[in-house]
Formats: structure tokens, sequence, C-alpha cells
């Protein structure tokens, strides 16, 4: 679903066309992999159907000249997603830069994303740790395994909100 | 070559650029050794000192025997000696016997009769609230100062005064002023020993101060050097490293040393007693003495800090200190006393003048005092790891000395060397007050009396007259000399008797005449003469028309305690009569003495009346019974001493400071860790207090040790009577305990500011 | 929560010089419960743990223990509460070197005017409740740094505190050893009642806590309380 939030995000700044979108998208965040243009319009689609974007149309208007606008409820939506914290896994980074970056240019407070997300991490590591407490050696290890992965994601966070007044300054306009 | 100079001069580049704390171990060892460097340059100016003192005690010395040109202007001149209140007030008459007869050095003007020239410091005093009873002494004609080329110091306390009363007989006759005194001043080889004493425990504790001053903050250098190892310099470097860096604080303590030396050269003169004090301008450093201080002091910082260096391995990752748990052995350390006692061996054996004993002297002290300063690491260690816990302060003050006693240890050194020095040093001026002192004289009816007045029979009455008109003056006996010659003549034999004259109340200050009644007559005889038979004829006025027999019933009489006889021995009989015995007799006075009761109510009573005596004959000499003798002579022997002390304590609470403020600061992270876990910083304080006061204490008692046995070594040698100064001893080592507790109290209000929880902060 | 916490900042403001390290700091820490303060270096976590402890005087802002205003009181009487019901463990260089890890341990006791015999044996039981009985008669120097903080950890304990204080206490330490000492320290803060507040840079540490509370810019923001 973060394409679409990504998206809604993006539109924030204003309306704009789809292809002035995947460029915003890919150069943010694409850099590995950019948007196809069929995922662009079938994500608008289905935003539009939900009530969170609206088309602006212009006169004489083609399909590629349709702007899209992001709606109250599109708002309400990208700050409920901001608020809530990804399940722990690993290799959450695309998501949680995302949102950070998302949060930071939709003026939500982008260490209270982090903070959630450490609360998060938390829950799932005490929770591990107190297996581990309990359990046997294979358990322990289990444990510590994943505890590790899930501390290497939390350093990360702690060093992306130690970086975040630079970032700021980078990608805001 | 080049690499030493190349590594010296990084020492000195990272002693000033090592940032503050560079800065700061920079400056206490300037510091230390500026102070250190100020002590050795005022022991180098004392010869000079003396120097000018004597160079101008000799231009105005008066020539005795001088043969005297005929038809050279002459003058004439007798000393006079007075006292006001404790100080000694030395002038003499002068007569001029023609217009352009001498003048002492000083004096540009012939006095009349009467007029009196008075050096800059009399004058101060007579002009003074305090010299009231000074007044009028010597008249008030006052025409002039005595300039300086005629003083041995500013603060003398001397006049002189026009006269002419004098007579050939009782003054001499002078074409000149001044003379080399030769050898008639040469020293004892008491005082020469006093010296000695003197030089060796004022300075040895300069040495030792200097070198621990050299170890102030090394842990800090430690650590700089690790880092230097660190970047590949290896241990040889760091070693020439850390020597030039000791090197910078030297030179610039040199500096600070000249300097404060010459601070103190303008106030020096005004710190020993007024008939020792020096112009500021002989305050000078015998030239060579400074050279050798200039060469010596650098020289034994980089010694010293070479062998702190061997007590550590510098490695690139840290410091590593090599006392650990190796124990302190005592046989060598017992060596350096055991030398220093063999060589103090002429003390006991016997004393002379020669200069190979005075080496001899001087090297064992110093070896048997430095031996002080080895024993006590091994003393205080020992001590240490045998006592047993206490309370929380206690057993945390027990436990850091156990760990490691040498820091503490080091900045104690310094007192106990000084304390046993000082307290030999009092043992020997004790004794030597006790050999002259004069405590047993009776002055229940008389305080005071004035001597060697030259008077006739009737001068005596007019002497009672102006003595008991004086304020505060409430009796005056008198006691007359009388020329008493065997009826056979022969004055100068085996039977030759002093004959003197006086009521029983004078007599008994004599004499222990017991009940004596008027018409009494006693004979003194002490050891070594003869007593006159009962029979005996004399006459008394060296004519024949005085004859008198001495009657059968004279008694015999011991001296009194404290008179001349007592001390002295020897001396002819002497015969002390009262008025009644010799009625009808109008002998010959040759001379009186006259006892003087004085009121205890009146202030000043003793100074009203020797200036009253000055009034009638100014060389007479009036002074206190109690008093009479030369422990006021000591008196300013022991106010150096006491300034000599006071700068050397003032000097150990420095260092003391120092090293109670690197140690606290060594520990601040542990400090403030202890307050932030509650400890009363009472606990605090009195743990600091006793990690000082345990070694300081055993400092104290080997340093009382081993002073009291120089001190006996030192009261054989001068052959006093061996006697102990509890006294003298407990106040010395009290008040140096007390320097040091105190300084360490100063040094708490520190520990305050480094206990504050920003020391929890790691760096 | 309930019942009502045992120590609470209170908008804490403070700073060093022109420094700002607490700007409106508040902060609850419950009976019994184990509260890490988490937040990036020098962001006030150590500074807000001194205040909460009482080493440190707040300008502003109020500190109430046991409903006592900490802030209010004397000096001495804070130093008499850090010595009787709170505990402190340090990242390092607590322990006094010239003591022997017994000594350490008891030394606190005997602040307290326990007698030395007895506040050796508490101390003694102390050292095998962390497993580290074997170092009581060594010095700090001559042991290594788990088995330090450990007898560090029994020395925070030994006074059966109400709340410990813990800043970094395993900063200086390798994992296993860290981790060995959050399990001793934790169960055995659990077992006495003793509140514990954590400050720590690590989430593994932190994991040992009930809840956290980050520290930024000199101010806190406690996250929802799960247990």
């Amino acid at each position: 679903m973060s394409v679409g939030h990504a998206l809604l995000g993006l539109l924030e700044g204003g309306p704009r066309h789809g292809y002035d979108l995947k460029r915003s998208y890919d150069e943010r965040f694409g850099a590995d992999r950019p948007l196809a243009y069929g995922q662009v319009y079938s994500t608008l689609a289905r935003l539009l159907k939900n009530g969170f974007v609206e088309v602006e149309s212009e006169p004489g208007a083609g399909p590629e000249r349709k702007r899209y606008a992001v709606t109250d409820a599109g708002v309400a939506d990208v700050a409920a997603w901001l608020a809530q914290p990804e399940k722990p896994e690993p290799y959450l980074q695309s998501t949680l830069y995302t949102k950070v970056v998302l949060a930071l240019l939709t003026g939500h407070d982008a260490d209270a994303v982090l903070d959630t997300q450490r609360a998060e991490h938390l829950r799932l590591m005490r929770e591990l740790t107190r297996r581990k407490d309990g359990g046997d050696l294979a358990d322990q290890l289990v444990c510590d395994h994943a505890l590790f992965h899930l501390e290497a994601d939390l350093r990360w966070l702690e060093l992306t909100a130690a970086r975040v007044q630079q970032l700021a300054a980078h990608v805001r306009p | 070559m080049t690499r030493w100079a190349a590594d010296l001069a990084l020492g000195v580049r990272l002693s000033v650029g090592g940032g503050r704390s560079g800065w700061v171990r920079l400056g206490l060892i300037a510091a230390g050794v500026g102070l250190g460097v100020t002590m050795l340059l005022v022991a180098a100016a004392l010869p000079a000192v003396l120097d000018a003192r004597a160079d101008r005690a000799d231009a105005r010395w008066v020539e005795t025997q001088q043969t005297v040109d005929a038809g050279a202007p002459t003058v004439l001149t007798a000393p006079v000696r007075s006292v006001y209140h404790d100080a000694a007030v030395e002038g003499r008459l002068l007569q001029p016997e023609s217009p352009d007869a001498p003048l002492p050095p000083g004096v540009d003007r012939q006095l009349a009769p009467g007029e009196i020239v008075l050096s800059p410091a009399l004058d101060r005093l007579l002009a003074s609230n305090d010299g009231a009873a000074l007044r009028g002494r010597w008249g008030e004609e006052v025409v002039g100062l005595i300039a300086p080329e005629g003083l041995t110091g500013p603060g003398e306390l001397t006049f002189y005064l026009g006269t002419d009363e004098l007579t050939p007989d009782t003054a001499d006759r002078l074409q000149t002023f001044g003379a080399p005194r030769g050898d008639a001043e040469a020293m004892s080889p008491v005082l020469v020993l006093l010296a000695l004493v003197g030089m060796v425990v004022l300075l040895l504790p300069v040495g030792i101060f200097v070198s621990t001053a050299v170890r102030f903050g090394s842990e800090g250098r430690d650590r700089r050097l690790a880092a230097l190892r660190l970047v590949g310099a290896d241990a040889a470097m760091t070693r020439r490293v850390a020597a030039g860096e000791t090197l910078a604080g030297a030179v610039l303590g040199l500096g600070l040393g000249a300097l404060l030396f010459a601070l103190v050269s303008r106030v020096a003169g005004s710190l020993v007693p007024g008939n020792l004090s020096f112009y500021p301008q002989d305050f000078r450093p015998v030239p060579w003495l400074v050279g050798l201080v200039v060469l010596l002091v650098p020289v034994t910082t980089v010694l010293v800090t070479l062998a702190a260096l061997r007590q550590v391995v510098v490695e690139p990752l840290g410091v590593v200190r090599r006392s650990g748990e190796r124990r302190r052995r005592l046989w060598w350390r017992l060596v350096v006393p055991a030398a220093g006692v063999v060589l103090l061996h002429p003390l006991v054996t016997g004393l002379d003048a020669s200069a190979g004993t005075q080496v001899m002297i001087v090297a064992g002290l110093v070896l048997l005092l430095t031996g002080v300063a080895l024993v006590l690491p091994w003393l205080v260690e020992a001590t240490v790891h045998r006592l047993g816990p206490g309370g929380v302060a206690w057993d945390l003050a027990v436990r850091r000395l156990q760990l490691d006693s040498g820091t503490a240890v080091r900045a104690v050194s310094g007192i106990a060397v000084s304390v046993a020095g000082l307290v030999a040093l009092q043992g020997i001026v004790g004794a030597i007050g006790a050999l002259t002192a004069e405590t047993t004289a009776d002055t229940t009816t008389y305080q005071a009396s004035v001597l060697d007045i030259d008077a006739d029979a009737d001068e005596v009455a007019a002497w009672t007259r102006e003595l008991s008109a004086a304020r505060g003056v409430t009796d005056v006996g008198t006691l007359t000399s009388l020329a008493a010659e065997p009826a056979g003549g022969g004055a100068l034999g085996p039977d030759e008797v002093i004959l003197e004259s006086g009521p029983c109340a004078v007599l008994a200050q004599e004499a222990q005449v017991g009940a004596c009644t008027d018409g009494d007559v006693f004979v003194v005889v002490p050891d070594g003469a003869a007593a006159p038979p009962a029979g005996s004829a004399y006459v008394l006025d060296g004519g024949g028309s005085a004859p008198w027999t001495l009657p059968a019933s004279t008694r015999s009489a011991d001296p009194a305690p404290g008179t001349v006889a007592v001390m002295d021995g020897g001396g002819p009989a002497r015969i002390l009569v009262t008025p009644g015995a010799l009625a009808g007799v109008r002998p010959e006075v040759m001379a009186v003495t006259a006892y003087v009761a004085l009121d205890p109510a009146v202030p000043d009573a003793l100074d009203l009346m020797r200036t009253a005596a000055a009034q009638v004959d100014p060389r007479a000499y009036a002074a206190s019974i109690e008093a009479r003798g030369i422990a006021t002579a000591l008196g300013g022997i022991r106010q150096v001493l006491l300034v000599g002390t006071v700068a050397l304590l003032v000097l150990i609470g420095a260092s003391m400071l120092v090293n109670v403020v690197e140690q606290l600061r060594e520990r601040r992270r542990l400090l403030a860790v202890l307050v932030a876990f509650g400890t009363r910083r009472r606990t605090l304080s009195a743990s600091v207090l006793l990690q000082v006061a345990v070694p300081v204490a055993l400092g104290l008692l080997l340093a009382v040790a081993t002073g009291s046995v120089l001190a006996l070594g030192l009261q054989v040698a001068v052959e006093a009577p061996l006697s102990f100064d509890w006294a003298g001893v407990g106040t010395t080592a009290g008040v140096a305990a007390l320097v040091v507790l105190l300084t360490t109290a100063a040094g708490l209000p520190l520990l305050w500011r480094l206990t504050r929880p920003e020391g929890l902060r790691s760096e | 929560m309930a019942t009502e916490p045992l120590l609470v900042a209170e908008n804490l403001h403070l700073r060093f010089g022109t420094t700002v390290a607490l700007d409106s700091a508040s902060v609850a820490v419950h009976a019994g419960e184990v509260l890490a303060l988490m937040g990036p270096s020098g962001s006030g976590k150590s500074t807000l743990l001194h205040c909460l402890a009482g080493i440190l005087h707040p300008d502003a802002g109020r500190v109430t223990y046991a409903g006592r205003d900490l802030t209010a009181m004397h000096d001495s009487e804070r130093s008499a509460l850090r010595r009787t019901e709170l505990g402190l463990v340090f990242q390092f260089g607590q322990l006094v070197p010239e003591l022997t890890c017994l000594e350490n341990v008891a030394l606190p006791l005997r602040l307290n005017g326990a007698p030395r015999r007895a506040a050796l044996r508490s101390a003694a039981a102390w050292l095998e409740r962390l497993e580290v009985s074997d170092v009581a008669g060594k010095r700090p120097g001559q042991v290594s740094g788990g088995q330090g903080q450990r007898v560090a950890v029994a020395r925070s304990l030994v006074t059966r505190p109400r709340v410990v204080f813990a800043d970094e206490p395993t900063g200086a330490l390798d994992s296993l050893n860290g981790e060995r000492v959050m399990q001793l320290f934790v169960a055995a803060a659990r077992e006495t009642g003793a509140a514990v507040v954590l400050v720590t840079h690590e989430a593994r540490v932190a994991a040992y806590s009930d809840h956290e509370a980050v520290v930024r810019d000199g101010r806190v923001r406690t996250m929802e309380h799960v247990r």
C-alpha cells in the first residue's frame, strides 16, 4: 500500500499530472526501482475510487492531461498511515524511509514516525527477550538472531532521526 | 646530539602547547621551582648582607689601643649600652677635643655637649607612642640623623651623644674611626656549628620541595608521553621529551624565582630583628652562588624527572606503574642515615673549627636528614599495612595509602626533613640559652639593677635620690664597692678580697645571708679562693686613714643563685658588710650598684627607671635582674630562626596544597561518584584529611625522633647540659601538622567543586 | 496506571552555560517498573537521570519522590535519600579502586552507619546473587569489566533501594557480558521490587525494560505503556 500513500503524500504539495507524479516518486524513492506508468495510473485509479484523490479536468483534456488532487480523505489516510507503525520485520528500510520523507514533505513530525516505530520494535524485542530468558539454547540463538536484526533496523532509525535536519533541508523544495 | 636537541625542543613545545593541563603542569612546576629558587637566592644573598654589615661596622669600629700621633685632632669616646623594652640600644658618647676631631661614619658635624644624632629607627621609635618611656633618656637636643653608611642596617637603634664629661681615664682617645676587626670577631666553633645546621636545615627541604614540584601533574604528562609512543616514539625519546618538558618549567621557575627574590629583597630587611636588619641594596646574591643555582636547579629537575620516569613504563597504550605490589625494603634506606651518623662523630668526640670537620658535619647532616626522607616511605608503607579497620573515612584513607603511599609520602618528606632539622636546631639554641640564661635570680625585693656606676660617696646619695624620683620606682638600695687592700699591702695575691657594703636587703641579692641585721658581716668564698681569716686587717681608702678589721662574728654565706659567681665560679673572696659594721670608718667608694624595686602596676617602670639612670650618667647600665644574661641575645637568633621556619612552612604548605589539589583532580570522577551515591561531605573530607594526616603523623614522629637524637648530639658538641625541650618540639611539630592540615583543608573547597555532578560525565 | 507514580519529574529546565540540557522535560516512574530512557547522545538523558536521582538541581520544574519534593530538599537530605532509598550504577569508574569488591559493595551500608561485619555479610550475599562471589577479595583493577559491573549492580541494590538509576550500565561491555549483567540486574531488581531507570542507547538493553521514554533535545516523549 505504500506506493499509494507515497503518491497521496506527494499530491499534498499540490495537484499534478500523472507523469509529474511518476517523476517525483522516482526522484525521491525510486532510485533502484522506477515506477511503471501502468502502476501509477492503476494506483491513481484505485485512489480515485476510494475517494482519496479527485481529478481536475482541463479544457481539451485527454487522458494525459488529467491533473490529480488529494482530497481531505486522502490527507487523513496519509496521516493515519504515518502514525501506524509497521510490523517489525527485516528489510523495512524502503517503507520506513518513504514514511520519513513523506512525513517531512507533508509537514508531519518525522521524529514521531521514528519513535512510534521504535516502540513497536521494542515491543517485539521485549517479547523475544522474555522468550529467550525462559528458552533453551536453540530458542536463545533464534531469538538472538531476530533481536540483532531488529536492533540493526532501530539503529538505522536512530541514524535517520539524527539526520532528519539534514534530510529536511535536502527534501523540502 | 641533534636528536637530543630535537627531542628536548619537542618536550618544550609540548609543555607550552599541551593545552590547559599542560599549562597547569608548567605553571605548577614553575611555581614550585620558583619558590625554591627564591629560597636559594635568599641564602646566596646572606654572605653579601653579612659582608656589608661587617664592612660598615668595621668603618665605625673603635680601636681602643689606638696610638695617637702627636698633634693630630682627636676625640674622646665611650660606649653606652642601653635596652629599651627588649631591644638593645647601643650608642656612643663623643667629646671632640678640637673642631676638626674625627667624626664617625654617617655623622657630618661635631656634637656640642648634650647634642645627639640618632639612627632613623631610633628617631622613629622616639617619635612614636611606643617610645614614651624612652624620651629624654639622652636629652632632647636632636641635631640630625645618622646616614646609612654609619649604620649596619636600617633597623639599628643607635646614637651619638655629645658630652664634655669624659676624661682619657674613662674613655678612649681616637684619631680615626674604623679598623678591621680581624680575628677578634672570628666565630666560635659553636656559632659555626649553629650556622651550618641552620643552613642545612633550611635548604635541604628546598631541595626536596623542588624535586617534588617537578612531579606535579606527572600523570597527565605520562599520558601525553604514551600518546607519543603510539605515534612511534621510542622509550629513550619519551625520556628526552619529558626532560625537555621539565626543563621548560625549570627555566620558567628560575625567572619566577628571580622575580620573587626581587620582591623579597624589598621586605626581607624588615622581617629580621632591628639589630640584624640590612639595607635592600646589600641584599645581592653572590654571583658564583647564583651561577650555581642557575646551573644546578635545571640539572636537578631533569635528573629527578628521569629518575621518576624509571618508576613507570610508558607504553603506547598507556602507563604502567612499576611500583605495584613490590614492598619497599629497609636496609638500603638505612645506609644513608647511618653514614650520616658516622660522619657526625666529631660532635661527640670533639669539635674544632677546621674546614675538614665542617665538611664532615655538613655532609653528615645532609645524609642524616636525607635519611629521614628515605626511611619515611618504608615506615609509612609498613605502618599502613598494619592499620586495622575503622570508620568509613578511615578505611577509605587507609586503603588508599595501602595501595599507593608514594604520592602522599613525597609530599610529607619535605615536612619531615624540615621538622627534624628544626627540632635539632631548637635543641641546640635552647641548650645554649640554658647554658647562659639566668632564671633563678631572686626578684622578690628588687627587680632591676643599675651597674657600672662610677661614683664617689657623695654621688651615691644623688643616685638614690634621682632613681627614687623616677615614676614606678618604689625603693632603691645601693651596694657600694669599697677599695679594700690588705693592711700589709699586696692587693693582688691569694688574699685579695672584694669588699662591698649595703643594707641587708641588698646583700641578700648577692649571697644567701639568711638572718641579717645591721652590723653583720658575711664572707662569700668561691671555689678555688681562700677564705680570709677573722681578724684580717684592711685599709679602705687606699691611704691608711680608714683601717678596718674583719670581725670574729663574720659568717660564711653561699653566693645567691644566679649571680656571676655561681655561673662562672672562681674570682676572689667577697666580704659583704652592712653599714653598721663600718661605723666610724670613711671608706673610699669605687663603684656603686643600685638595686631598684619597681611598681608592677606602672607600665614601662623598668624603662622609666633606665631613662632616669641615663640622665644621671648615660654610661650606667640599667637592666632587669631577671633578664641579666645573654638570653636576649639569643632572642635575635630565635627570631631569624622563626622567619626561616615560617618561610619553610609556607613552602611546605604551598607544596602540600598543590599535592592535595593534584590528587583530588586525579580522582575527580571517583569523588563525584561517591557523592552521587550519597556519601556525606563530612566523610569525604575526613578521608582526604586522614590520607594526609596519617603520613604526616608518621613523618613527624620520625622527624622528632631523628631531630631529638641530633639535638642531643649537638648539645654534647657544645657541652651544654643534655635537655629535651618538650614544649619547643611540641610547638614545632604541632605547627607543622597544623600548616599541613590547614592547607589540606584549604584544598577542600576544590573537592566540592570537583564533586559536582559534572564530574560524572565521561570524557 | 491506577497507582500513583513513585517518582515524577515535571517540566524540568536546566541549562549548562548556553547549552540547554533539559527543556520542559517530564517523566514518571512507577514503583517496581523498569523504564528505559532512550535517545541520541547529548539529548539530555543522563542529565534527566541525574535530576531524577537528586544529584543535579534543575533550574526550574519539580521532581517528586514518594510525595516529597526533591527540588525543595537540602543537599544533605537528598544525599541521605541517595544513601538509603536510591541506587546508582554507572558505565565505569564507579568502584573505589583501593577497596576490595566486597568492601565496595558494603560501602553504601557502612555510609548508612551499618556495622562493618553486618555490612560485609550482606555484601557477600549480594555478590553471590550476582554470581561474582569469587572476586570478593579482589580490587576493582584486578577484575574484568563484566565482573566489575556486576559488583556495581550489587552495590546499587545492597541497600534495597526503591529506585535504581543505571546510566549505560553495559556501555563498556561486549554483548554477552552486557546481556548477562542486564539479566541479573533486572531479575534482582524485580525480586526486591525496586524500580529501575535505565539510560541506554542500545535497543537490546532497552528490551529488558517494561517501557521506554525517548529524550530528544531536552524533552521527553513517553511511549504508550505496553506490558
